[in-house]
């Protein structure tokens, strides 16, 4: 079959023939079309991608998309996504994960990926609820909420996702919630570009086991006062008209209303994405209300695969051995005539 | 070479022990190289404690290197030693009970004084006490000699004290009439900017060299004439290095870039370590953080068209078990290496033991079927993981390879391959002008699917653990398809018998007893065997590289013996396997689950009994 031409994409060319068997409402749904949207525009062949899931139902999504893929065992897509991208680094690679894959049953594989910085895309899923095993808590399930599994209420406490990533040393952690498409491309291109680990947390809505878990900030009349979209390089507002913001007082964000206080747009924190430094990005992660959705941290470094080769050429420069056979003559050897 | 007249041996076993503080590793490693040189067959084996830093002067503490040599072909590292080196009291109570009587035991007298063999845990002083009046003894004074030896030179004690064992392998080498130049090369290179730590080192085995010889330490030097070795190019091996090296052959071989996912995990780092350095030759070595990411970064490279291999021993294997599954059912090129050691949990890290065959074979949940390969010497390593590789590859399926412990720190004479040598390996992929590629579309003779990897347009598919349907690859739990593909996955395996050597029988065709082996035990197998055969006790000897699938005259050999006796360092695992795939077979078996390796007098003894029906 011949290339074609990146441009010429649409999204229907991403979509396989397999039916896809999510429940009707949910917001899984949402995510495919707008990952489907976004891959014509993130300029790479289809068939240089590769959409690597461990087990869940988000986990079903590679059989939806018309790439290479791969469902595999649960928590252990990360690692297999590193072999994909290490045996070949021109591909680009995805990994479609949930709140109990990636932060149950994965935690460790989860935390070492972003640690190598590998270039892998994560679209965590998270509906705070174990779905395909139909209602178990899950590690971002709030603390007492009652489910299959805490008849009495959870008595552990959840992670927050963001913190977790920011803190171990992730380089790229954006959030954004599944009623809002536009928003999943912008930033779904965000993490496609960003080279390294780039994790993506969607704010899930589970229709049947966890419904509403996100509708005090994703309801219509909640979204703009209580949902502050970010933006590298511009202040932090949200509100229906802007007129709300974030300051830093002393050690902690403050939401402010412009006007109140004296405060001007002056006072309001402008957003750095790239900054090393991460503790502004933590606060902007761990902020429950409003909760923060866009890039929220997107700092540029050497990735595993970059510094891989660069020890490559360095052996190759300085080894004794330029073959196989040559290292198997090397050392002591002896001759029996 | 002095004036006495020189003996020759047919072989001889050395064992170097000390503190693990006092380089007997290298001592026993010069003491081979030399010997390999000289063109005698060898075999070599290390015994360190397993805590990194025991105790000085205790027998935890204690490491050993045992090497046998030969001028006839030498397939272990020795039962028991000839020679005992013992650099201390630790090192003679850890050791004595394996040297028979009327032997030579040389010791460091300066290391035998009231506080060291008290440490030791000897009750009395062993030098009064009797416990070594039916050896033959050379009291040497090796720590003082070596300060006295290097006065003057400008060392400091540290670096005077730590070149006894040179003065040490100094007297082994005047005992065995051996050259000391390959051992100053060495040191040349190894000390090329310390000038002065050099020079003390080589004038420590020269004064070790000439006191044996001024003392006449045995009654006269003897030497091991060269062996009558098969004509090549030679270099002495260990097991995990010569698996390392199959596998950058086999990759090498097969066009593809190699990718390593392991953990490191006793005994089977050293492949991890080696393979690292190479990563010139697109061998990408990837440390993962466990295990599970060892195997699954693995079968990520193998989907991308790597030739993807993961090392471990046996705690890492079951750990391994749900991706090996998830190999077994995507039906993925991958090499698994498990480097047994003794358990079950943690066990015996250190020691060897051929327990994880039933885990290699059935550990996992379903219908799960891999193919059993198995090494039988440091050697055959090589083979072993270029043939797990090729099978891999050609197949499109999971590969166990099982080493050992001791397989795998041993060490033996190869002779080198090249590239060009070896066989070809063909992986088995779609070719571009296959008409409507399916994914689990298969070759009708081996039932190999073909392989097409990211990257190749139009090619687009999905794979995964759960059912697939048996020619799209799509999601299926159709309940006859499942049962098909549970068939196909188990027959595929069982066609890999077409193209694997039959079982070889040494020693007796037919008759009245077949020993049976596998794996790591070949050299105790064949040196009993030969020992039988030499003593007018005829006997058969069979031994298995291929587990699953068993060659496809394994019936056929069975057949043509009265007896069959396997034997096994495990409780009897390949044996009730036996009993399952051939069960019109009467099968005795021999266990032993010491964490050690069989000794050739066991294993004669137990032969003669049962020949003689007992």
């Amino acid at each position: 079959m011949e290339k074609t031409e990146t441009l010429e994409y649409t999204y229907k060319d991403f979509a396989s023939d397999q039916e896809v068997r999510w429940c009707p409402g949910c917001g899984d749904y949402a995510i495919l079309k707008s990952v489907q949207k976004v891959m014509p525009e993130v300029g790479i062949r289809k068939e240089d991608v590769v959409f690597v899931s461990g087990i869940g139902c988000s986990s079903r999504f590679p059989y939806y998309m018309d790439t290479y893929g791969f469902h595999s065992i649960h928590g252990r897509a990360p690692a297999l996504a590193t072999g994909v991208k290490l045996a070949n680094p021109s591909l680009s690679v995805w990994q479609i994960t949930g709140d109990g894959d990636a932060l149950a049953i994965g935690g460790n594989h989860f935390i070492h990926a972003i640690r190598r910085n590998v270039d892998l895309n994560i679209l965590l899923f998270n509906n705070r609820i174990y779905g395909l095993t139909k209602g178990q808590f899950s590690p971002t399930t709030d603390l007492g909420q009652k489910t299959k599994s805490s008849p009495q209420g959870t008595i552990d406490n959840p992670f927050n996702p963001g913190e977790l990533v920011i803190g171990a040393s992730g380089h790229f952690f954006a959030r954004v919630a599944d009623t809002n498409p536009k928003l999943m491309q912008a930033v779904f291109k965000e993490a496609a570009k960003h080279s390294g680990t780039s994790i993506v947390e969607i704010m899930q809505n589970c229709v049947i086991f966890n419904d509403k878990v996100y509708a005090n900030y994703t309801a219509k009349e909640n979204r703009a006062d209580h949902i502050i979209t970010i933006e590298h390089g511009k202040p932090m507002l949200f509100g229906a008209n802007n007129e709300k913001g974030l300051v830093l007082r002393g050690f902690k964000l403050e939401a402010v209303t412009l006007g109140e206080n004296g405060i001007t747009e002056e006072d309001i924190l402008v957003h750095d994405a790239y900054e090393e430094d991460n503790t502004v990005h933590m606060m902007l992660a761990k902020l429950k209300m409003p909760i923060v959705n866009g890039v929220i941290r997107a700092y540029k470094d050497d990735t595993f695969e970059m510094r891989l080769k660069k020890q490559v050429e360095e052996i190759e420069r300085t080894s004794k051995f330029k073959s196989v056979n040559d290292l198997f003559t090397s050392g002591e050897t002896w001759e029996i005539k | 070479m002095g004036t006495t007249a020189v003996q020759e041996l047919d072989k001889v076993v050395i064992k170097f022990a000390g503190d693990s503080g006092d380089g007997m590793q290298l001592t026993g490693t010069q003491f081979t190289g030399t010997s390999a040189l000289l063109g005698n067959d060898i075999a070599t084996f290390p015994d360190y404690p397993a805590e990194i830093r025991a105790p000085q002067g205790t027998v935890a503490g204690v490491s050993g290197f045992q090497v046998h040599i030969g001028q006839t072909h030498i397939y272990t590292p020795g039962d028991q030693p000839d020679v005992l080196v013992a650099m201390n009291a630790a090192a003679l109570k850890a050791n004595i009970s394996e040297v028979p009587r009327g032997k030579t035991i040389i010791i460091d007298i300066d290391n035998f004084k009231r506080k060291d063999w008290e440490k030791a845990g000897f009750a009395e002083d062993p030098l009064e006490s009797g416990v070594l009046k039916d050896y033959h003894v050379i009291e040497a004074p090796i720590t003082s000699l070596t300060r006295k030896a290097l006065e003057g030179l400008g060392l400091d004690n540290k670096s005077i004290t730590r070149s006894k064992n040179m003065f040490a392998l100094g007297m082994v080498y005047w005992m065995f009439s051996r050259p000391l130049d390959y051992t100053e090369r060495f040191l040349k290179d190894k000390f090329a900017k310390k000038e002065l730590i050099y020079e003390g080192n080589v004038k420590a085995l020269k004064a070790g060299y000439n006191y044996a010889e001024t003392i006449e330490a045995l009654s006269s030097a003897s030497t091991i004439l060269p062996a009558d070795m098969a004509p090549g190019l030679y270099k002495n091996i260990m097991g995990n290095e010569a698996t390392a090296w199959g596998f950058l052959a086999a990759a090498e071989k097969a066009g593809k870039e190699l990718f390593l996912g392991s953990y490191p995990i006793t005994p089977a780092s050293e492949i991890l370590h080696e393979i690292s350095k190479h990563k010139h030759f697109g061998a990408k070595a990837f440390q993962a953080e466990d295990e599970i990411a060892g195997i699954t970064s693995a079968i990520g490279a193998a989907f991308a068209g790597d030739l993807a291999i993961t090392t471990t021993s046996g705690p890492g294997l079951a750990l391994k078990g749900e991706a090996l599954g998830l190999a077994v059912m995507t039906e993925l090129p991958l090499v698994v290496v498990d480097v047994q050691r003794g358990g079950p949990s943690t066990g015996l890290p250190t020691k060897t033991e051929q327990s994880d065959l039933m885990q290699a074979l059935y550990g996992r949940n379903g219908e799960s079927p891999v193919i059993v390969v198995a090494a039988k010497s440091p050697a055959h390593c090589f083979d072993m993981a270029f043939m797990a590789s090729k099978l891999a590859l050609e197949h499109v399926t999971p590969v166990v390879l099982l080493t050992d412990g001791y397989v795998a720190n041993g060490s033996q004479p190869w002779r080198i391959k090249q590239v060009e040598d070896l066989d070809d390996i063909v992986p088995h992929e779609a070719s571009k002008n296959m008409m409507n590629w399916q994914p689990y579309e298969r070759d009708t003779a081996s039932l190999a699917r073909y392989m097409v990897y990211p990257g190749m347009a139009g090619y687009e598919h999905r794979i995964g653990g759960l059912e697939k349907d048996h020619i799209t690859g799509n999601i299926s739990y159709d309940p006859r398809n499942h049962e098909e593909m549970v068939r196909i996955r188990e027959e595929k395996v069982q066609r890999v018998a077409n193209y694997i050597p039959d079982l070889e029988v040494q020693g007796e065709e037919s008759g009245e007893l077949l020993v049976v082996g596998w794996g790591g035990t070949y050299g105790s197998l064949t040196t009993a065997i030969n020992q039988c055969q030499a003593q007018g006790r005829p006997v058969g000897h069979a031994h298995f590289s291929f587990i699953k699938p068993l060659p496809k005259n394994t019936a056929e050999v069975f057949g043509r013996f009265k007896k069959i006796v396997v034997c096994e360092l495990n409780n009897g695992q390949l044996v009730n396997y036996l009993r399952g795939e051939l069960p019109q077979f009467d099968y005795l078996q021999y266990n032993k689950i010491q964490g050690l390796p069989f000794r050739v007098a066991e294993l004669t003894e137990k032969i003669a009994d049962i020949l003689a029906g007992k």
